[in-house]
């Protein structure tokens, strides 16, 4: 296994913030409303995990390094992981666990139908994730886990229509995430130029 | 249009508050300590006057509030087998976007928003329009306190015991003319303190306007308030003066007022401008009409712990229907939301 640090600080990294935050929340530090507050900060986190797995292919054009596809896997499975406990917490702190009122939800409300196929999608990948689904799937797996940019879209969709009245926070999010989706028009990558390391094929 | 007021004498709200326990804490936590220990202490709050309510922190209150206080009807108007919310969290999860959109900014940015020397004009549809530095606008009126359910838009709700009078006798003092339909309020545009107010991404256009129907600014309820838990508003609850009308949602009852039009015409207001398919005029607090975006069935009364999280239900007009229900009789509240 290469580079087994950088996945374990990744794991690590990846276990902190969910952690730091139930130890803010049992000290009290999160105000309230702290179920809502951890519910938002999960949804955030897994979009900025997203984002930073989004740029891990641009990365390692740009400097040549191997690593970034490495750790590319365990990052889009964090942003799963944290939209699994961003559902949990909206079932239990905002619905009280009222899974009729879910139901009414579900068909009722537009960013709610977007961000349950964002989640869905993203089951889909998490499933696909490992290598034995890469073997079966073969040359489908990678037309597959293009849907990753769908899912950004929705996820992106999601937060947008949740915005009550500052579109600031959202704006920077939101194009970032064009900038990474920018960089994969075939006729943009082929213009980024390798900035770092040798030559070599792109993966 | 009944409302409960409880004479002075049977006052209740100490059988809310926990106000003996504060003070009994008190108590206690000088037993436990060892004197020489709060002798090392001379910051320690003994010298300050015990608060009515837990945990609440002193302000610097200006001297016609002070003035006011002693006179002060406790318990004027309480509620029924709520327990207050503490004043930590109202003072410190807010919605004042003229000081940020995230529930902290108004405590961490409200500092800036200087509230003494304050003045509040008066003017429209009225026989006696003018402009009035606070303490002659305030100077009329007997401070009552009036302990209400705070239910906001985006489904949380709290229990605060506010100071204020009611706005009927402000009404009566001003005399509307025949013409005057409606009320329009409008908060301080300041951007200079108001960050919100500079950032270029906010929808909202400044200042920040509410209406009222006349009649329902005349409802007993509905009341100005000038403070909190016992003492002045602290800036990020709408210090100075604000309104409060319990049986709509949070955002109808405006900050930091500094003018009050009576109108012919139905105002538009701030959130109805920004997107009338989700805000109203109206607003009454009704679990039977839904946010477009959210349910409004439910609410989480704050605060809601990590292992007990309080989700309740809504109640009609947030529980105030007897003293309010009649205000709308002849209104479709699916269509007037």
């Amino acid at each position: 296994m290469r580079y087994p640090w950088l996945r374990l600080g990744i794991f690590v990294l990846g276990c902190l913030f969910p952690s730091w935050w139930l130890y803010e929340a049992a000290t009290n530090q999160l105000g309230p409303d702290l179920g809502k507050i951890i519910m938002d900060r999960l949804g955030l986190g897994a979009l900025i995990f997203l984002l930073i797995t989004l740029s891990m292919t641009p990365l390692q054009r740009l400097t040549g390094w191997s690593g970034w596809i490495v750790i590319r896997r365990q990052l889009g499975l964090w942003s799963f992981a944290y939209i699994v406990l961003h559902m949990i917490t909206y079932m239990v702190f905002i619905l009280g666990l009222d899974w009729g009122q879910f139901g009414v939800e579900l068909r009722k409300r537009p960013y709610i139908i977007v961000g349950a196929l964002a989640f869905l999608g993203l089951l889909a990948l998490a499933l696909t994730s490992n290598r034995y689904s890469q073997r079966r799937l073969g040359a489908r797996w990678k037309k597959l886990h293009k849907l990753v940019y769908v899912i950004l879209g929705l996820g992106l969709l999601h937060f947008l229509w949740i915005v009550r009245s500052d579109l600031k926070e959202w704006a920077i999010y939101a194009s970032i995430g064009a900038l990474l989706l920018l960089l994969r028009v075939p006729l943009v990558a082929r213009r980024v130029p390798r900035l770092i390391g040798r030559r070599g094929r792109a993966v | 249009m009944l409302i409960k007021i409880a004479r002075p004498s049977d006052c209740k709200a100490s059988e809310i508050t926990p106000e003996g326990i504060y003070l009994s804490r008190r108590t206690m936590l000088g037993a436990s300590l060892a004197g020489a220990a709060v002798a090392a202490l001379p910051g320690v709050a003994l010298g300050a006057e015990p608060s009515r309510y837990a945990d609440v922190e002193p302000g610097a209150a200006p001297g016609w509030f002070k003035d006011k206080l002693g006179a002060t009807r406790w318990g004027a108007v309480t509620v029924e087998n709520e327990a207050i919310t503490p004043f930590k969290d109202a003072t410190h999860y807010n919605n004042y976007y003229e000081f940020g959109t995230d529930k902290g900014d108004p405590a961490a940015n409200a500092g800036s928003l200087k509230t003494e020397p304050w003045s509040l004009v008066v003017d429209g549809e009225v026989a006696k329009p003018g402009r009035y530095a606070l303490e002659d606008f305030v100077k009329p009126y007997q401070l009552e306190e009036r302990i209400y359910r705070l239910r906001c838009v985006e489904a949380w709700s709290m229990v605060i015991p506010w100071l204020g009078f009611s706005l009927a006798q402000v009404l009566k003092q001003v005399e509307p003319t025949s013409k005057a339909r409606y009320l329009r309020f409008e908060t301080l545009q300041d951007p200079k303190v108001m960050p919100g107010q500079r950032s270029s991404f906010a929808l909202i256009d400044w200042p920040y306007v509410e209406g009222l129907r006349l009649d329902e600014a005349m409802n007993p309820l509905a009341i100005l308030a000038v403070g909190m838990y016992g003492r002045e508003l602290p800036n990020q609850n709408g210090a100075p003066l604000r309104l409060i009308v319990p049986w709509k949602y949070g955002f109808k009852s405006i900050k930091s007022i500094v003018r009050i039009s009576l109108v012919a015409e139905q105002p538009q207001t701030t959130w109805e401008r920004l997107a009338p398919t989700e805000y109203g005029f109206y607003a009454n607090v009704n679990p039977t009409v839904d946010h477009p975006r959210w349910t409004q069935a439910r609410e989480r009364r704050l605060p809601s712990g990590l292992f007990s999280p309080n989700v309740r239900d809504t109640l009609m007009f947030n529980g105030y229907g007897d003293e309010v229900a009649s205000l709308y009789s002849d209104l479709d509240l699916r269509k007037n939301y």
